[in-house]
């Protein structure tokens, strides 16, 4: 009895320490309690309307454009390294047929136009969100961030930061996929 | 020295000192009407600068938080009322944004859990508190040995009794000195006072024991 009472605290401490390592090293969690959980899953996608970045990039769409089709929302700017280190995935993404929509986020014209020109224009087509008003309305905390939008123009997964060719694989296609068959 | 005590007090003062928090509200994001003014700083100071963690927007300088304190001052302008205004961030960017978490279901435990802690901790301190009071009434000191700590005891007693020469006398010191919670080890029986000391050194044949005994009588002497 004695030695039960001595050693209770002792496995207390253990279990909380197993308990915070276990936390700590799973790298799915980490992933979800670092990110922020989007209050806008679920429901229709924001109301926005931008204009193109000028008259060389195709360009300017509204949320109405969305409907009709599974389609991805890429929000990124010239300025954004990890935008750059994503843009492959985003090409390969396009090239699957994914109409792929950006909203350019508060990015000189001509600089998003430089950058598009350097690296490639994946979008079917660009807004230009100058003064971040429709970033704000979608709930981007930051860039690059991608939302996927189902045919009813829901909402269905959102992804912050840059798309990896791991996430591309494990988390954008199979979410596609999900979002067309449902 | 006493300067240095005296100028690191006043620093600790002058830092404790309230200072009013950072603005980062720039001139011309503040709006003509003082009142609106008032009730959308109010506001921004409830709301999370969401890529900072734990800085409201009011006192944030990144884009974002200017961003939406430009917006709340839109919306109250617009006429929306303050928990309208509310509403619409969080309808952007969820419960998150809220710096003060509202009381719903997902928040019970968040909420809960503090006075329960204090409760539980409030509770055992008074029954630790009644337990001791009604043992001091009883006359009772702290929980009496149990039959096996007391048969430890009295062996050990035995022991120390044992190892210097049979005398009455000593064995009630003993004991007394163990009821007040002294515990000379058993191998340095002797360890009251230097007259005692020097009385069992003449008693016993010169051991090794009381070699050492008399050895640290002249330290602490040397040291005096």
């Amino acid at each position: 009895m004695r030695r039960i009472v001595v050693l209770l605290p002792v496995a207390v401490f253990a279990a909380l320490v197993g308990l915070m390592i276990s936390l700590l090293t799973d790298s799915e969690r980490n992933d979800d309690l670092s990110r922020l959980p989007s209050a806008l899953i679920g429901k229709p996608a924001p109301e926005t309307s931008l204009p193109p970045i000028n008259a060389t990039i195709p360009g300017g769409f509204s949320t109405a454009d969305l409907k009709g089709q599974v389609s991805l929302v890429n929000v990124f700017a010239s300025w954004c390294i990890p935008c750059l280190a994503e843009h492959p995935q985003i090409e390969s993404l396009a090239e699957r047929g994914v109409p792929v929509y950006g909203i350019n986020h508060r990015d000189k014209p001509e600089a998003a136009e430089t950058w598009l020109r350097r690296h490639g224009n994946p979008y079917i087509a660009v807004g230009a969100d100058l003064d971040a008003r429709a970033s704000i309305d979608w709930g981007v905390t930051g860039v690059p961030e991608t939302f996927i939008i189902d045919r009813n123009g829901v909402i269905t997964y959102k992804h912050v930061g840059p798309i990896t060719q791991d996430a591309l694989d494990k988390k954008i296609l199979p979410k596609l996929r999900e979002a067309a068959g449902g | 020295m006493n300067r240095l005590f005296t100028i690191l007090i006043l620093m600790m003062i002058v830092l404790a000192a309230p200072v009013g928090p950072a603005q980062a509200v720039l001139p011309d994001e503040v709006l003509d009407d003082p009142a609106l003014e008032a009730r959308a700083r109010a506001i921004s100071t409830e709301l999370r600068c969401v890529v900072c963690q734990n800085q409201s927007i009011d006192d944030s300088d990144a884009e974002i938080a200017r961003d939406l304190r430009l917006l709340v001052r839109e919306r109250l302008v617009v006429g929306d009322s303050d928990k309208q205004v509310m509403g619409y961030i969080v309808a952007r960017y969820g419960d998150f944004v809220l710096l003060r978490p509202p009381w719903q279901p997902n928040t019970y435990t968040l909420w809960l859990a503090p006075p329960l802690m204090a409760f539980i901790i409030a509770t055992l301190a008074v029954m630790f508190f009644r337990n001791y009071q009604v043992r001091k009434a009883a006359g009772l000191g702290p929980d009496p040995l149990s039959p096996d700590d007391r048969a430890e005891l009295d062996a050990l007693v035995e022991r120390i009794a044992s190892t210097t020469p049979p005398s009455s006398g000593q064995m009630g010191q003993f004991r007394e000195e163990l009821a007040e919670g002294l515990k000379p080890h058993p191998d340095e029986p002797a360890e009251t006072g230097e007259s005692e000391e020097t009385k069992t050194g003449e008693a016993n044949a010169p051991s090794s024991d009381t070699q050492t005994v008399a050895d640290n009588t002249n330290e602490s002497e040397r040291t005096r």
